[in-house]
């Protein structure tokens, strides 16, 4: 039974950042731009809450108000989220530039940039930053005594803000694209800009709204990916911008489908780091490194269920191609 | 179209112009965070990231010795752009035809050349699924290739550690990390280096960088002067209009992908089939096969540009490495992702440049052709298919 509430545990921290950026991809290619610079701005998110964090941890504050600075932290990586993503905003709106060179670029630059960064704050060859121990959330600072129950150990076993805070902004992101003005201009521009513009919406503005949105949200999943690692900052997020991208894809661009994707992916992510400890579960022992055969499977199960359900797959129709006003 | 033309207006000039426009740019971000970071060493490490790949023949060597996988991996990123698909795949396709290469040279006891074909075979193979995927199942190609990348590397490194002849430690080294080198394991599936180490005085020096050229070549022979390069291009340009026309997009998704991934496996035999690399195990995905994307945007695409950008690259690369201590060698990267990101204005700065030729042109436009003259806002699209028009007259 703890080994159950282990595993829920552990998928919810790790489908958390897979969430929030494949809403972020989403709100962006909804409005009709390509962002594969997700990887990038989560790096950027990462970077610079951490940062934050750490001076936090140095000042003493973090220790005395854990999770106001959290929050705080938090806020941190979804502004610097937003303000890199802009720089994909600029290059593939006003220059209509190619979409897939400047997220590539971006995608390029942020790793490299938090590296140099690292190292100038750190000093040279540093450049991890380790996550102070008070962020996480424990059931003995929320207030409960024992953290043995079935609900309690699932709730408490790896709980950060960020988890609450995703699940709310998945909430906030159906309303905002399915019951408001601002979410029905935005899918508009994804799917003919031009019919959106002759009806007085301005695409720019709305893309750019869409490309904001993505930054903010996959900022905070940057530092969401990063807590859930939970060996520090290291200047990557091992390619889990590129998966969210995957999960968007595979929840069809549509926001509780995005849930449920990322919820699959996680658990099949985490059930063979339990593959010991569930009997069930064969353990290969012929095999040496047999660990390898289940860091596979949520890649290999994700592309059989996309097969299968590859007919109702819909990209939003404009998506990817630069808005030119005077085009026929 | 005949006759003489001046430099600046063969067909690519303008990408070329603001190719070199972009590389300037990224090159003063560089030198301008070389001055915030330690201002004392900034012109000794600027000049090391520019001089440092021809110092010496060994430091030149090194820059070949790097160029010729991210041509490769560039050429499979390039290609597979050119017919409207974009191979982030690269990476994974670039691991298993290196391992591939590599079970054939340790496993096998093969040749050389036996092995790059296994390199190609391995890539071509990673490469069709998601080709297939996508002509088949209608399966995004960038997911499927995503997911591939790291099912390769988890099948790379199960396949290794399950074969003990592989590594390292099988081969009179106490390494369990790593395959063995091939100098113990079959030094006749190492590269042949026709004697240009010595000349060049670096073991890292052997054909690689030849055969990659070659391709490239190949390559660009395939997409413009073959009828099957003209589809694939066509099948990129508007899958509809060309299955209309009576070519068979799927087939032609599915070779497309087929041809790039070929192209990254045989970057990876390339590389470790020098004798100077071991392929290392581990859970990370190979940056090598990234790399081909800015390469490939560096070119626009074109195979011989390719060629050009990959020695770029590789030569900042090699410079890269003599700023440490002093800086992070990833001021590189970051010079690389800026001109990656200039150059994605380049239809801005075609649009410049162009308007700049024009108004110049205006004051001979009386003797000047007219036809000569390039059609205002030009952009790359619509010069191809203005090439593509022009082609099919002659079909």
């Amino acid at each position: 039974m703890m080994i159950l509430a282990d595993i829920l545990s552990a998928t919810i921290l790790f489908a958390v950042p897979l969430l929030l950026v494949a809403l972020g991809g989403m709100f962006s290619e909804r409005s009709g731009v390509i962002n594969i610079a997700l990887e990038g701005i989560m790096v950027i998110g990462a970077l610079m809450s951490f940062l934050v964090l750490r001076w936090f941890d140095l000042s003493g504050f973090g220790a005395a108000q854990p999770q106001l600075a959290v929050l705080i932290a938090i806020l941190v990586a979804g502004v610097s989220g937003m303000l890199f993503a802009l720089l994909l905003a600029f290059a593939s709106i006003n220059l209509k530039a190619d979409q897939t060179i400047g997220g590539t670029a971006l995608n390029m630059l942020a790793p490299a940039f938090a590296v140099v960064l690292t190292w100038a704050i750190q000093g040279q060859g540093n450049t991890t930053i380790l996550i102070p121990s008070w962020v996480r959330i424990t059931a003995a600072s929320a207030g409960f005594a024992d953290s043995e129950g079935f609900v309690l150990r699932t709730i408490f076993k790896s709980l950060y803000l960020t988890t609450p805070l995703a699940f709310l902004l998945l909430i906030l992101a159906a309303f905002v694209l399915y019951k408001t003005k601002v979410g029905l201009r935005l899918r508009a521009c994804g799917e003919h800009p031009q019919a959106a513009d002759s009806v007085g919406v301005n695409v720019y503005r709305m893309r750019y709204l869409g490309v904001t949105i993505s930054g903010l949200l996959s900022g905070i999943g940057g530092l969401a990916f990063t807590v859930a690692a939970g060996s520090g900052f290291q200047s990557q997020v091992a390619g889990y911008g590129f998966l969210a991208l995957a999960v968007m894809i595979f929840g069809n661009w549509k926001p509780l489908n995005i849930l449920g994707a990322s919820l699959f992916f996680a658990f099949f992510k985490i059930i063979g780091s339990y593959s010991g400890s569930i009997p069930f579960l064969p353990d290969f022992k012929n095999v040496r490194s047999s660990e390898y055969i289940y860091l596979m499977l949520p890649y290999i199960v994700t592309m059989i269920v996309l097969i299968l359900t590859s007919k109702k797959s819909r990209a939003p129709k404009a998506e990817g191609q630069p808005y030119d006003k005077g085009a026929r | 179209m005949q006759g003489k033309r001046p430099l600046t207006r063969f067909k690519g000039a303008d990408s070329l112009l603001s190719s070199l426009v972009s590389i300037g740019a990224g090159l003063l971000v560089g030198l301008l965070l070389l001055l915030i970071f330690n201002s004392s060493k900034a012109l000794y490490g600027f000049g090391n990231i520019l001089f440092s790949g021809v110092r010496s023949t060994d430091r030149f060597a090194k820059v070949l010795y790097t160029a010729a996988p991210l041509l490769m991996t560039g050429l499979s990123v390039g290609f597979a752009f050119k017919t409207g698909l974009f191979n982030i795949g690269a990476s994974g396709q670039y691991t298993v035809g290196a391992v591939l290469a590599l079970v054939g040279a340790i496993l096998w006891q093969l040749p050389w050349y036996l092995c790059l074909l296994l390199a190609i075979v391995g890539g071509a193979l990673w490469g069709a699924i998601p080709g297939l995927c996508k002509a088949l199942f209608n399966v995004n190609e960038v997911i499927t290739a995503i997911m591939f990348n790291w099912i390769g590397v988890f099948a790379s490194n199960l396949f290794l550690y399950n074969s003990p002849m592989m590594l390292a430690s099988a081969w009179g080294a106490i390494n369990k990390d790593r395959t063995g080198a091939l100098e113990a394991a079959n030094p006749g599936a190492i590269l042949p280096k026709l004697g240009m180490d010595k000349l060049m005085n670096s073991n890292r020096m052997n054909i690689a960088i030849f055969i990659a050229i070659g391709f490239a070549f190949l390559m660009w022979f395939i997409l413009q002067k073959t009828t099957f390069g003209y589809e694939l291009k066509a099948c990129g340009y508007n899958r509809n209009a060309s299955r209309y026309a009576g070519i068979n997009d799927k087939r032609n998704i599915v070779l497309s992908m087929i041809i790039a991934g070929a192209l990254s496996g045989l970057g990876g035999g390339l590389y470790y089939l020098s004798g100077t690399a071991q392929f290392t195990l581990g859970k990370q995905l190979l940056t090598m096969g990234f790399s081909g994307i800015p390469i490939a945007l560096l070119a626009a695409s074109h195979p011989l540009g390719t060629i050009l950008s990959s020695l770029f690259i590789g030569h900042i690369q090699v410079g890269g490495e003599a700023l440490q201590p002093e800086f992070a060698k990833e001021i590189i990267d970051i010079i690389i992702a800026a001109i990656i990101y200039l150059s994605a204005f380049s239809l801005l700065m075609r649009e410049l440049i162009g308007g700049l030729r024009r108004r110049r042109a205006k004051g001979q436009a009386v003797e000047a052709d007219l036809g000569d003259i390039p059609p205002p806002l030009l952009d790359a699209e619509e010069e191809e298919t203005i090439d593509l028009g022009k082609k099919e007259n002659t079909i």
